[in-house]
């Protein structure tokens, strides 16, 4: 059954696709570097702290995810997997969103010509029903509904 | 467009155009990141700034096309800046043929053209190349209250905690685009409310914890959050010398790499704990009691990213983030006792020490003692950043060692204490 969840839209669009989930902090620069480093046309993430995503692919997907954690790269590299095309189609938070992944999400807006829709604020109930795989729609009004 | 932030009229028009395209550009991005927190006004950067980026990685080619626009727009940064180090130095860090090839001509091949693009922009000078941009000999260092535009998360936790200045954890390309402007939006670390304690840590270890552990734990634990540190000054003191000073920068590293933390206080030790106590901690903040079993149990957890987990070490980094002056001379104390301990004269493995220019050329000089020691070790010593070093497949492959956190965090490099670390590399394995 479907359930809809009500977010803030920080850079509002409309999609829908498929999630994949991390229950912890998504480490940014962990996540991405290796796919990025090896010119990869999706990225599968490479953080070996992160049980939850190590060795899946986001690319394309919307990344269900706490917060961003680790380096000050972190929103430069999401900018640069947006402008490589490597990127999550969206970002949903189920906490207030991070410097790090909003200087990303907003550096990818205004720089680049893609855009990675990023609703934060989503609640814990939230992570915890989503599960990979499942179908998400996103509205241009942060409203998301799952499954 | 309307936004909430209230700007002078000086923001207004660089926002409508008065000062180019792409400067509007960089402040609508900087309006976009404040209001995302709830910023209501832009205030002044008070001190130099610290880059984040310092690697020209050709991977990251779009981030080279926007400082190419910066610079096309004839925009620079308000005051010269430091920059975290360099990937790498074949003099002290030995690469094969097929390395240095791959290195130079492939993976850091924009290295030069970025280094050009960044004395355009305005770098402070040939030696600004290191994450510890605030150590003495480095001489970027902010005044208590300083509002910063700085990016690399071991030195925004530094500054924010032992220095009590202002910065929040920018990222890379949002701290340049405040350096031009002169002006960050207000919000988190730049207010009283924002660098309020949400955790207590509680440390009731038997003894003095290894930093780089503790503040993985406390990392790992508070993720993004403010904590307050309680009992740590039993062992480390109530004075910030140089050696509290070191041990504080490389828990703060662990903390911002293993988790997101921009900001500690520490009882009786750092600036805002001392001035405030107790008030700096919020009222319903939750607690998180750490003991050598806890330590313990995040040392265990950390795997091992080794292709054989039983295979000889090939290379051993130590000093990430970089060592200080203090650190140098310790360490040589450190590698003099195990060599004399195991009856060698040199270590027994490729053993790296890194520090920032400034400092290296500050040790040969005034402790050329210690210097000539670590070299008759066998030591190499290095500016390089070791993560920057390792992230690609050839590194990758190798077994290295750390005492570092964060490189164990974003490499498969495998984590040992300082202690272990030393018997290690004096005996050449495991």
């Amino acid at each position: 059954m479907a359930k809809e969840f009500k977010g803030r839209p920080v850079i509002a669009g409309e999609c829908t696709v498929e999630a994949v989930v991390s229950r912890q902090g998504f480490n940014t620069l962990a996540s991405f570097q290796k796919s990025a480093l090896a010119k990869k046309k999706e990225t599968i993430v490479s953080d070996q702290n992160n049980s939850d995503l190590f060795g899946k692919n986001i690319t394309g997907k919307a990344l269900c995810l706490p917060q961003t954690i680790g380096s000050t790269t972190g929103g430069m590299v999401i900018y640069t997997a947006t402008a490589l095309k490597i990127h999550p189609r969206a970002m949903l938070f189920s906490e207030p969103i991070d410097s790090l992944a909003a200087a990303g999400v907003i550096l990818a807006d205004v720089w680049t010509n893609d855009t990675i829709t990023a609703v934060d604020n989503l609640g814990q109930e939230f992570l915890d029903y989503v599960q990979d795989g499942m179908k998400v729609e996103i509205k241009m009004d942060g409203t998301v509904i799952v499954g | 467009m309307e936004y909430k932030m209230i700007l002078t009229p000086e923001e207004e028009a660089i926002l409508n155009g008065s000062q180019g395209e792409t400067m509007a550009k960089v402040i609508k991005t900087l309006i976009l990141y404040g209001e995302t927190f709830g910023a209501k006004r832009f205030v002044e950067v008070t001190a130099p700034g610290h880059l984040v980026t310092s690697f020209g990685i050709s991977i990251m080619s779009p981030v080279f096309n926007i400082t190419q626009e910066l610079i096309d727009a004839g925009l620079k940064a308000k005051a010269p800046f430091t920059v975290d180090p360099r990937p790498i130095d074949y003099a002290n860090v030995k690469c094969n043929p097929i390395e240095k090839l791959i290195f130079s001509k492939i993976l850091y091949g924009e290295q030069a053209r970025y280094e050009a693009q960044l004395r355009k922009l305005g770098l402070k000078d040939k030696n600004a190349f290191t994450c510890a941009c605030y150590l003495d000999d480095v001489g970027n260092i902010p005044k208590k209250g300083d509002i910063l535009s700085w990016a690399e998360s071991s030195a925004v936790v530094y500054t924010n905690s032992v220095i009590g200045a202002r910065c929040n954890r920018n990222s890379g390309i949002i701290e340049l685009f405040g350096m031009i402007l002169g002006k960050v939006p207000e919000f988190d670390l730049l207010t009283d409310e924002g660098r309020k304690a949400k955790w207590i840590i509680e440390v009731k270890t038997s003894k003095k914890p290894e930093a780089q552990i503790l503040g993985s734990a406390i990392g790992l634990k508070v993720m993004e959050d403010v904590p307050f540190i309680r009992g740590l000054d039993k062992f480390i003191g109530t004075t910030l010398d140089d050696e509290t000073k070191s041990y504080l920068k490389d828990m703060g590293a662990a903390t911002a790499s293993n988790g997101a933390v921009g900001l500690y206080h520490v009882e009786n030790l750092t600036p805002e704990a001392v001035e405030f106590g107790e008030d700096i901690i919020n009222k319903d903040a939750k607690v998180y009691v750490i003991d050598d079993a806890e330590l313990e149990r995040v040392k265990a957890s950390y795997p091992v990213m080794w292709k054989d987990p039983n295979g000889k070490p090939d290379r051993c980094f130590i000093g990430c983030p970089h060592l200080t002056f203090a650190q140098l001379g310790q360490w040589t104390a450190k590698f003099e006792a195990e060599l004399k301990k195991q009856g060698k004269t040199k270590v027994g493995m490729n053993t790296i020490m890194t520090t920032a220019p400034d400092v290296l050329e500050a040790f040969k000089k005034n402790d050329k003692a210690n210097y000539d020691k670590l070299i008759k070790m066998g030591i190499h010593l290095t500016s390089i950043c070791p993560l920057m070093y390792m992230n690609n497949p050839l590194c990758g492959k190798k077994n290295v060692l750390t005492n570092s956190n964060k490189l164990r965090t974003y490499t498969t490099s495998r984590y040992y204490t300082d202690d272990e670390i030393c018997e290690i590399a004096v005996k050449g394995d495991i």
